[in-house]
């Protein structure tokens, strides 16, 4: 393509089959916290 | 910055795109692809309208030629049809799965009293408008006891040292763990535990016992000595920044060569000190690389709380910051640090933070809320460790908070960044467990903004 470039095609829905395995950090969005951000998790699957 | 959206049979297909560091940025937001566009691909989406031939406006033609505004709409088509562009997800299925979701951390709340007295506390100076208290070992370990009970299925399990100061009460620290850690084998759990610490007590004994049983300690500074001191004070009003720092340094450098490494500097911006930039960058320069400075939660009476009209100020300055990270080798701005290629599967970003199912807080008292938060505010009590979660209505009802069931949430473009947000904010602010915090919001999706503009510049650069 001569317009546009992916960054990235990670397409969400095939983690919704997969997923749920909850392994994950639990993830508070406060600042009192360590605040993890539900973007800036890791899948530890 | 613009959104574009349709609803179609109640789904709702939407991009984003923006303008952000000289990069033309297109987000779709239900399968979460990312491209990186040019301005001809850029104005093209504009007046782009899904299964309509479409007609360029004036204004278009007035910029580009229709050959190559025609080539521009190819494109775009071609990545409609591989569901990388307006796609038609729709996972409002995946919530029921989270409803039921056992248990997996609790916050130990294992000293209501604190030995700084910061002015913006949530927690009332550590006290949460209750009685000053410490958590007893056996009430730690009845906690302990809980969790591993109620979080069937899954081994991974957490528990964070809270407080006020976790450090007041080492010792019920010491014993927790060691209980916990007896439980691993039998149980076919594994723990790790956080600790959350202002480092007033810090000494080697507890450094030496930090490094080796905590999975990550969170160490609390605010950045440059003026804008700590100015919140941070000590009991006598004197300087925290003096007494913390030289420890800070210190642990940061022995955890580097401990079993665990994870370690962070978090600290808290307000209203007076909107040039938090200069606190990121100077907690580099005191040789953290791990950083995270966050909003100040408060409410808006309070003199530093933040205001709407300190938000353009505040993007300016998380744009700023995007800017000077790549020069700052090493430095990891906790917010602006995401996952694009194996990031958190959806389900988990339906639904955030988990508080009240999968993630509860315990007070000295054997009281447990649906997390730290909420403690102290009566009627979101769940329970006790005598006889659990009785309040099942609650417990179901932020269970059942999710990106579709927060009307703000649905139609925004960060949603899959986000999970909703955070419930105890949305109470305080918008006087209900499903309202959206607006100016947490406006600022989450900044931040979403610069972390996705980063990693197209890194792309870019390769
Ligand atoms: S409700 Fe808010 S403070 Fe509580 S765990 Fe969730 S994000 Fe964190
Ligand atoms: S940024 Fe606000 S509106 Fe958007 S998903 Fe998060 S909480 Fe909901």
């Amino acid at each position: 393509m001569k317009h546009i470039k992916t960054i990235s095609a990670k397409l969400l829905k095939t983690t919704a089959n997969s997923g749920g395995c909850g392994k994950c950090q639990a993830s508070c969005q406060s600042a009192c916290k360590t605040s993890v951000t539900v973007a800036n998790q890791s899948c530890e699957k | 910055m613009y959104t574009d959206a349709w609803k179609n049979e109640g789904i709702c297909k939407m991009i984003h795109k923006y303008r952000l560091g000289g990069y033309n940025i297109v987000m779709d937001v239900n399968s979460g692809a990312i491209h990186c566009v040019d301005d001809l691909a850029f104005d093209t989406l504009d007046g782009y309208t899904l299964g309509e031939a479409f007609s360029p406006p004036a204004e278009l033609l007035e910029r580009y030629t229709a050959a190559e505004i025609e080539e521009a709409v190819g494109e775009i088509g071609q990545l409609v049809r591989e569901g990388l562009l307006f796609s038609d997800e729709d996972y409002e299925w995946a919530t029921a799965a989270k409803g039921g979701a056992p248990l997996k951390a609790i916050c130990l709340h294992v000293a209501h009293d604190c030995n700084l007295r910061c002015g913006y506390c949530f927690a009332g100076e550590g006290e949460y408008k209750g009685a000053r208290a410490l958590m007893s070992a056996e009430t730690a370990r009845r906690a302990i006891d809980f969790l591993v009970e109620n979080s069937r299925g899954r081994r991974e399990l957490e528990v964070d040292f809270f407080g006020g100061e976790p450090l007041l009460n080492f010792d019920t620290v010491k014993q927790t763990v060691a209980y916990a850690r007896s439980l691993e084998e039998p149980y076919d759990k594994n723990f790790r535990f956080t600790i959350t610490t202002n480092g007033m007590m810090l000494n080697d004994e507890i450094e030496t016992y930090i490094n080796e049983e905590m999975y990550n300690v969170v160490l609390s500074l605010d950045g440059r000595k003026s804008v700590n001191d100015g919140m941070r004070k000590t009991l006598g009003g004197g300087s925290s920044y003096d007494a913390v720092v030289p420890k800070f340094q210190k642990l940061v450098k022995s955890r580097a060569e401990s079993k665990y490494r994870s370690v962070y500097l978090r600290g808290t911006f307000t209203h007076d000190n909107l040039d938090f930039a200069r606190d990121v960058i100077h907690m580099c320069d005191l040789g953290f690389r791990n950083v995270s400075v966050e909003p100040v939660v408060a409410e808006a009476s309070e003199s530093f709380a933040i205001r709407e009209e300190d938000l353009p100020r505040i993007f300016d300055e998380y744009e700023a910051l995007a800017g000077q990270l790549p020069e700052r080798d090493g430095l990891n701005f906790f917010h602006f640090n995401i996952d694009l290629s194996g990031g958190p599967c959806v389900i988990k970003r339906l639904t955030g933070c988990g508080a009240g199912t999968e993630y509860l807080a315990v007070t000295p008292e054997g009281h447990i809320y649906p997390c730290h938060q909420f403690v102290g505010r009566e009627p979101y009590m769940l329970g006790n460790l005598d006889e659990g979660v009785a309040n099942t209505q609650l417990r179901d009802r932020l269970g059942a908070l999710n990106v579709y069931t927060k009307p703000d949430c649905v139609d925004c473009w960060a949603k899959f960044h986000c999970g909703g947000g955070c419930a105890a904010n949305s109470l305080t602010f918008g006087g209900d467990l499903r309202a959206a915090y607006k100016i947490g919001c406006d600022m989450h999706r900044k931040r979403v903004e610069c972390a996705i503009m980063m990693k197209v510049a890194e792309e870019a650069a390769q």
